[in-house]
């Protein structure tokens, strides 16, 4: 089995959607590291905080289980793992929301994609990223009524960022994965 | 519901993962008011469908309230309404009653201040004639009416007899066109003859060309007639207009103002004098009532002669066990020589014609023209007439 990736970038049936399996440490220890990469490396180099990981982590497992229901789950438990680390002020649930849909569509999206293409990672990284700060930002705004501003042109721009890191970040994480 | 789950089972997963986590977003949440979302939420999503129960629940019960279980309401309505209808005529008639009572005291106190011997009646009936001003009142011959007598109320005077039938008379008001008096007016002295027009504005006519009569002015009865006595009200000056070779005076008479329903009929007229203030702004003493206890037995001598006399002869039958109204006739009555009190003249005999009584006119008590109206003569009660009212008139 190859996971180089190919020249295709749609699948042609759900038979061809191979999935991946990881071992449970590392199930557990990447999402961890990235909520604590995100929630203290920024606090020394704040530059680093446009980037998201845990959504980059969430996005890369629901794309290799290709299991909607898995990641969902997992999207909700990084999300809620985040907000819990995110302070007092900020209510669990909004981050756990938004990777729990960003988690299940991109599961629901993989079975369609050739996921080890680069340019589907990246694509689907840049997507999901923008998707997941637009509903952050409806959220606060319909369920919090936080007077929050959306810059789309920023957002567009820290996607491609997190969208290329990405693409580093799930080559890393391809190094874990169990071959079969 | 199995199948459906399975065939949505990522969706129904991902629902409820959403589902939870807005939950305990709501928990914690608060808006502006300090109060948590999740109560917000709550409350904003039970409210309309509570508030559709709600309707639903008052629509069936207002329904079961108002079409069913009221199925006699409209028997009830009709019932309401036709007690409604008896308390409005109810009230009608004692509104009606109390106007009476009114009149009745304001012919009362007239009569007992009045120097003319009066009878009160009740007016039953107007003239068929479509230009007559003719009335019938409930007193004729009987009572002692005859025609020529003068029919005044306490406000002014009303016409006079022009026949006099047993039970009933006809009077001639003083807005027909073939009515006449002699009038006065309370200023200048300046008289006239009255007349009716036929409307409800009578006429002064043959007032010269250079007297004062102006707008406002009171007129009352001269007394030249020899049917109204004088000093009795006519009626107030409305308008004056010159004219050839006499004024035309037009006024508005004061005895119909008030409409027509119980009048007086001088039996026995007797003048007085012109008052200074027009009637309207005369002040009326009306006497305290007698306490209770008193009442009783003031009671057979107060009001009129006739009431006195009447008292007297019902004394008198008490003292001889003598009942009035029974036994057969040819039944011997009382003694009646027994009768009265010093000063009181005996009573005539009933049925003798008064009408061969004149009009009894005083000169000595006549106040001359220009005398001070403050003080105003009490002439003294005439005697008694020949033909007596037997009892107090009826006044309703």
């Amino acid at each position: 089995m190859s996971y180089s990736g190919g020249g295709r970038i749609v699948l042609n049936n759900q038979r061809e959607a191979q999935i991946s399996r990881f071992r449970a440490w590392v199930l557990l220890a990447v999402p961890l590291a990235a909520i604590l990469f995100q929630v203290y490396v920024p606090q020394f180099f704040h530059f680093l905080s446009y980037l998201e990981l845990p959504l980059l982590v969430v996005v890369y497992f629901a794309l290799m289980r290709r299991s909607p229901i898995q990641g969902l789950l997992i999207g909700a438990l990084v999300g809620l793992a985040q907000d819990s680390l995110l302070g007092t002020k900020n209510p669990l649930g909004m981050f756990g929301i938004v990777k729990t849909l960003v988690g299940y569509f991109a599961a629901s999206v993989s079975v369609r994609f050739d996921v080890d293409n680069v340019l589907v990672r990246l694509l689907l990284a840049f997507f999901f990223f923008v998707f997941h700060q637009f509903f952050y930002w409806v959220m606060a705004r319909a369920l919090l009524g936080q007077q929050v501003g959306f810059d789309l042109q920023q957002t567009l721009l820290i996607g491609l960022l997190n969208a290329l890191v990405g693409i580093s970040l799930f080559h890393f994480l391809d190094k874990l994965r169990e071959t079969v | 519901m199995e199948t459906f789950l399975n065939r949505y089972r990522n969706l129904t997963v991902l629902l409820l993962v959403i589902l939870a986590q807005l939950v305990l977003l709501a928990v914690q949440v608060k808006n502006d008011q300090d109060v948590r979302m999740i109560r917000i939420w709550t409350v904003t999503a039970v409210t309309p469908a509570a508030r559709v129960v709600e309707w639903l629940r008052g629509g069936s019960i207002g329904f079961v309230r108002d079409y069913i279980l009221l199925h006699d309401t409209h028997q009830q309505n009709r019932q309401l309404q036709s007690e409604l209808n008896r308390l409005k005529l109810e009230n009608i008639f004692l509104k009606n009653e109390l106007n009476t009572a009114d009149r009745a005291k304001a012919l009362g106190v007239f009569q007992e201040h009045t120097a003319s011997k009066t009878l009160a009646a009740n007016v039953i009936g107007t003239g068929a004639g479509a230009n007559a001003k003719v009335v019938f009142v409930d007193r004729g011959s009987a009572s002692g009416v005859q025609r020529g007598m003068a029919v005044v109320t306490p406000d002014g005077i009303v016409g006079k007899v022009t026949a006099a039938y047993p039970t009933a008379s006809e009077v001639l008001l003083i807005t027909d066109s073939d009515f006449a008096a002699g009038v006065i007016s309370q200023k200048s002295q300046v008289r006239g003859t009255l007349k009716g027009q036929g409307s409800p504005v009578c006429k002064v006519d043959y007032v010269p060309i250079g007297e004062k009569v102006a707008v406002g002015d009171w007129f009352y009865t001269s007394g030249d007639d020899r049917i109204f006595p004088r000093g009795f009200p006519v009626g107030v000056v409305k308008s004056v207009r010159a004219g050839q070779p006499f004024q035309e005076v037009y006024l508005e008479p004061s005895g119909l103002q008030r409409g027509l329903e119980d009048v007086l009929i001088l039996i026995e007229g007797v003048h007085q004098a012109i008052p200074d203030q027009p009637v309207a702004n005369q002040p009326v003493y009306i006497a305290p009532p007698l306490p209770v206890a008193d009442q009783a037995a003031a009671q057979p001598i107060a009001g009129t002669e006739a009431d006195k006399l009447r008292a007297q002869y019902k004394a008198v039958g008490e003292a001889q066990k003598h009942t009035f109204g029974e036994g057969p006739p040819g039944t011997k009555p009382p003694d009646f020589t027994k009768l009265g009190s010093p000063g009181s003249p005996p009573p005539s005999a009933p049925g003798s014609p008064a009408s061969a009584a004149p009009l009894p006119v005083p000169a000595q008590h006549q106040p001359a023209a220009g005398a001070s109206p403050s003080v105003k003569p009490s002439p003294p009660k005439p005697p008694p007439a020949e033909a007596p009212v037997a009892e107090r008139p009826h006044v309703e």
